[in-house]
């Protein structure tokens, strides 16, 4: 009897303990990977960097807590970065969803033959990385190496100037739009794979055409994959740097080293002042963070 | 074959269309194809061309053949430092993923299949995470390393790695849909202990999971650029993507054509995994991507 009571105590206590060995080395991991740094930079935006007067010395930290935040949204630099990371954004995700979005409706329907082709077409440039679709890119922009302005020479006698300064910013969203528009296409193509036959069957019956069928069956009800896509895709726009830091080498400066509020925060460490570059990182987690949460909210998501 | 399985497939015999709606669609969907194929074409046909003529001809098709010394050059510049690289993220993806799909699967099983105080907190924690993804963490990181003394070694770039929230989620979602409780307990009948249960049952169910969370995490971190570039200095501890933006920015120190030859070689791993791995890939985004 007492070994039994016994057996059932501890087996409870396995029960209990179980699950948190299981968490323990992620959680660790993620404590020390996640969650310390940013705090860790939190307590370094504190801080501001002092130098003497001549600059001679080495300089030292002082506490002063708003110093940084102050000039966070004071700095032109970082500020124009962020518009300039807004109207990207504000361009670039709606014609890369929409694109995403339209590719999928054409192969899910029934004029659509070669499907698995041009499924895996559009989703290729997927498995090209970042940076290394960027380099490519950089040489079918180039005006020495263009292959693109090479053809449109030779045959209407016109080149397109791709980092000029109007330009540049959407040379760079189309180096996004490529890389990732398969990707978004093939979420919200697997959701249109689970409408069920049913439903569109009905809507045949009932004499919608193909056009009908599309806007008032099939996009509302991938809807979750829209917003899912979204907000995936306003989270991109914010952290946008692999693409300019590329592209800026040969953009003949129409992209700068603070193009990206990525990219400024990451000059700031360049220069060695990590108290600043900390404070913008952290302005630029928080801005993230509240822009998918509302997106959430406003789109209904989170009441389901 | 019976008439109950045929009406619930989805319609789309040819007497349903048109002509002239298969030959719109069909040329949409031509030109998408061709805005998405044409720059990998291009780098394949100038890959292929004699060393020094990447950029002359056409750009869309081949002039000659220098494939083989191209490829000789590429691992000649800088001592052969390109293999280097190459083996460089081989081993930061494989080794983050084969340690990350087990800390994941770990997680997520207990998630999916334990009732614990503190499941909740610890799964929205997650979720936020998925939500914010790591490039916003790197800069923080890079500060904390530079305090500790961690940068310029392999772990700077292994340590961020393993960790992948949403290879926990993707691990919950299988767990909770394919591995049975009556499986569970069963193995708790027999006297196994839930380590064991877990290690010779429930991961061998969710083996297809594993795979996709692997090639998930593999492609991360091949792809990752911003961490890399951060806490590696020394160019010998460079994963092939720093290496390569290195090369591109380095004003012509080495010719545009190597940078391009070596563009092509540094997909190729990615682009073969792709292809033969396809249904993994669909899997994961489906299960990513709705709820």
């Amino acid at each position: 009897m007492t070994s039994v009571t016994t057996n059932g105590a501890s087996a409870r206590v396995r029960r209990w303990r179980t699950p948190w060995l299981f968490l323990t080395p992620f959680l660790v991991l993620f404590l020390a990977m996640y969650l310390a740094p940013i705090a860790f930079a939190f307590i370094q935006s504190l801080f501001t960097l002092q130098r003497d007067g001549l600059g001679l010395t080495a300089p030292t930290l002082a506490f002063d807590p708003f110093a940084n935040y102050a000039r966070v949204f004071t700095d032109d630099e970082f500020l124009a970065s962020l518009g300039r990371v807004l109207l990207f954004g504000v361009v670039q995700v709606p014609v890369m969803l929409g694109l995403a979005l339209f590719i999928a409706l054409l192969i899910d329907s029934k004029s659509a033959r070669g499907r698995g082709f041009f499924r895996l077409g559009s989703f290729l440039p997927f498995a090209v990385p970042g940076v290394v679709a960027a380099v490519m890119w950089s040489f079918l922009y180039s005006p020495v190496t263009s292959p693109i302005n090479g053809f449109l020479e030779a045959t209407f006698g016109f080149s397109i100037p791709f980092f000029s300064d109007a330009l540049a910013l959407w040379s760079v969203a189309n180096v996004v739009t490529w890389c990732w528009t398969g990707y978004n296409m093939l979420i919200i193509y697997s959701a249109l794979q689970t409408i069920p036959a049913e439903t569109l069957e009905a809507a045949k019956i009932d004499g919608a055409s193909s056009w009908r069928t599309a806007w008032s069956i099939k996009i509302p009800m991938v809807r979750p994959a829209l917003i899912l896509t979204t907000v995936f895709s306003i989270i991109g726009s914010a952290q946008l740097f692999n693409e300019p830091t590329v592209l800026k080498s040969i953009s003949g400066g129409a992209i700068t080293s603070t193009y990206t509020p990525l990219m400024a925060a990451q000059a700031q460490v360049a220069a060695q002042n990590y108290p600043y570059a900390a404070a913008e990182s952290v302005v630029l987690a928080v801005l993230v963070g509240v822009t998918s949460f509302v997106f959430f909210k406003i789109t209904g998501r989170g009441d389901r | 074959m019976t008439p109950t399985l045929a009406s619930a497939a989805r319609p789309r015999g040819r007497r349903d269309t048109t002509l002239a709606s298969r030959t719109g669609v069909m040329a949409v969907l031509l030109l998408a194809a061709f805005y998405f194929l044409m720059p990998i074409w291009w780098l394949v046909v100038a890959a292929t061309k004699p060393a020094g003529h990447q950029f002359s001809g056409s750009g869309l098709w081949f002039d000659g053949f220098g494939l083989v010394e191209n490829i000789a050059l590429v691992f000649d510049v800088n001592d052969g430092i390109f293999g280097t690289w190459m083996l460089n993220s081989i081993f930061y993806s494989g080794t983050a993923a084969v340690i990350g799909t087990v800390i994941s699967a770990m997680a997520g099983y207990a998630i999916a299949k334990y009732a614990f105080r503190g499941r909740g907190v610890v799964f929205g924690v997650i979720l936020a995470a998925v939500l914010i993804p790591k490039v916003m963490f790197t800069l923080p990181l890079f500060l904390m390393f530079n305090q500790i003394g961690l940068l310029n070694t392999p772990l700077a770039m292994l340590l961020p790695s393993i960790v992948s929230p949403f290879g926990v989620y993707l691990a919950s979602v299988f767990a909770a849909q394919s591995v049975p409780d009556e499986l569970i307990e069963a193995g708790r009948l027999d006297g196994a202990g839930e380590f064991r249960i877990f290690r010779s049952v429930s991961m061998r169910i969710m083996t297809p999971a594993l795979v996709t969370i692997f090639l998930f995490q593999f492609v991360e971190v091949w792809n990752n650029y911003l961490l890399p570039a951060m806490v590696l200095n020394d160019s010998s501890l460079q994963p092939v993507v720093v290496g390569l933006v290195g090369w591109s920015a380095s004003n012509g120190n080495v010719p545009a054509g190597t940078v391009v030859v070596g563009a092509f070689l540094s997909i190729i791993p990615l682009v073969i995994a792709f292809l033969s791995l396809q249904r993994f890939w669909r899997a994961g985004l489906t299960a990513g991507a709705i709820k």
